[in-house]
């Protein structure tokens, strides 16, 4: 109804603003507003436990926030009603810390699970689906395996190939290359950037690995105390004054960081 | 701790509901309400695995029984009441409250291990961020397996402790077994019957709906698992004796 509705403009896909959101007298988030337009990728920068995990949990309308609007794609994800909520849902892939594999099912089942359940398609189809996501992240013989044989890199993996099996229009991540060795969070960090490029989706990668940060994002956002403090470029963060992020940046023991929290 | 109680009540409640709510949601869009394979692999677990510990239990009781009213009633002459006796008292009672016990024990603390594991894991999320609905996927099958063969279960509880008492009756007694299982038959109500699967159906429910709670609810990493399969162990035979004991007064009342 309103006039930007009708905007020729392509509006952003995500959208949060003004979001608060406290547990008892514990405030995680104050006021944060976030754009996320299309195929972009924004990294969220912070220190850990400080509730960047919980935006991505806003944005798939798994907690409601205490106050402000979460959108996607123009629909306010605040008021959906269950049914359009895993509608919602289904346009979404979450990739997580610790991948989430469901442990009784095969890779292959893991990855079938979404396509089974929600869409018509024959089970040729759908292996054949199941072998080219597995490709694309590299894992072609992992298919009959069951995820506690696999790596901690390989589940991540794997749990990436589940995050893009319905072709998502947006991908989240939850620090998608902590607790991995150099390598293979290097190679996970170049998946991001080639799997947001081959389906076009909107990324919204969770870290505090500032190599990766930078390497992958084409926005950065810094939350701090539950505020976004900063957000730019990867360079304009980079070369930014602010003494919280370029203490951050810097991983110097100096500054307002600890100062603050003591 | 009243308060508590009422509020998982009502949660537990509430996850009827909302189960209920995927499964239609899923049948509306022309699937099955549940997972075919997880709901045959769970009652397999539950129905098929459960049967030699609940046929074993029962044997036992039902002997121990049959003997030792036999005893007491054989000092005025009356043992031939012991067959009677034993059928009433499993059909109706021991029945369904002992399998309730032993499933709470055995089915009610592998769900909420499984589920509580998966919570803590984040697949109980996953499952959720992808629009597949955790209730129809985990809830359901287990719900509705252990809804299901309870009864069946408990039949197999009345049966062999039947077995167990006719046993030892011939033994102590001297009552044929042919005379034992006429007498009990003779004895059993239609009324005694219908109690008896009514009850199992309930308990079925009480221990797939707490047991699936707690596994959805659990916090906290393993510690958090342990806490949980306790309680819920403890909170369904609780709710199993409690509704139990609810029954049969409502059931005096009304018919005797």
């Amino acid at each position: 109804m309103k006039p930007e509705d009708s905007a020729p403009v392509e509006r952003p896909l995500v959208e949060l603003r003004d979001i608060s959101l406290a547990f008892g007298e514990k405030e995680i988030l104050k006021n944060v507003s976030l754009v996320a337009g299309r195929r972009e990728r924004i990294v969220l920068l912070g220190q850990s436990g400080g509730g960047k995990s919980t935006i991505l949990r806003l944005i798939l309308g798994i907690l409601p926030p205490t106050g402000g609007t979460v959108k996607f794609n123009g629909a306010d994800v605040t008021r959906m009603r269950r049914r359009r909520l895993n509608k919602m849902r289904q346009k979404i892939g979450m990739v997580y810390q610790y991948s989430a594999l469901i442990s009784s099912l095969s890779v292959r089942d893991n990855l079938a699970l979404p396509l089974e359940e929600l869409t018509d398609k024959t089970r040729a189809e759908i292996d054949e689906l199941v072998q080219m996501k597995l490709e694309m992240v590299g894992m072609a013989d992992a298919r009959d395996k069951m995820p506690s044989e696999l790596s901690g890199g390989m589940r991540k993996r794997i749990g990436l190939a589940r995050g893009i099996m319905m072709d998502p229009e947006l991908i989240l991540y939850d620090e998608p290359s902590a607790g991995l060795d150099p390598v293979i969070s290097a190679v996970i960090d170049e998946l991001i950037i080639e799997l947001s490029e081959k389906i076009g989706a909107t990324s919204i990668i969770v870290t505090h690995e500032l190599e990766s940060a930078f390497k992958i994002a084409t926005r950065v956002a810094m939350l701090y105390k539950g505020e976004i403090i900063a957000e730019g470029t990867p360079e304009e963060i980079r070369s930014s004054e602010d003494p919280v992020v370029a203490q951050f940046i810097s991983g110097s023991t100096q500054g307002p960081i600890l100062e603050t929290s003591k | 701790m009243l308060r508590r109680t009422l509020q998982h009540t009502g949660s537990i409640v509430w996850l009827l509901v909302l189960t209920i709510q995927e499964m239609g949601d899923a049948i509306r869009r022309g699937r099955l309400p549940f997972r075919t394979k997880i709901f045959f692999q769970q009652c397999d677990r539950t129905g098929v695995g459960s049967v030699p510990l609940v046929a074993l239990v029962s044997f036992f009781i039902g002997l121990t029984m049959a003997l030792l009213t036999g005893y007491q009633l054989r000092t005025f002459g009356q043992q031939r009441l012991v067959p009677a006796l034993v059928g009433i008292a499993f059909t109706r009672e021991l029945g369904p409250l002992m399998t309730g016990i032993m499933l709470a024990a055995r089915i009610g603390a592998a769900y909420t291990a499984e589920i509580g594991t998966m919570k803590v894991s984040d697949e109980v999320e996953a499952i959720e961020a992808m629009g597949l609905g955790p209730l129809r996927f985990l809830v359901s099958p287990r719900l509705l397996a252990v809804f299901m063969l309870m009864p069946c279960l408990v039949i197999v509880s009345d049966m062999t402790a039947m077995v167990g008492a006719s046993l030892i009756s011939f033994w102590a007694f001297d009552i044929p077994l042919r005379t034992f299982f006429a007498t009990a038959l003779d004895s059993l109500l239609l009324r005694d019957l219908v109690a008896g699967v009514l009850k199992s159906f309930l308990f079925g429910l009480i221990i797939g709906l707490v047991s699936c709670y707690k596994g959805l609810t659990v916090q906290g990493g393993a510690a958090g698992v342990g806490d949980a399969t306790t309680s819920s162990v403890v909170a369904s035979i609780t709710t199993v004796i409690g509704m139990d004991t609810l029954i049969n007064i409502m059931l005096v009342a009304l018919f005797e």
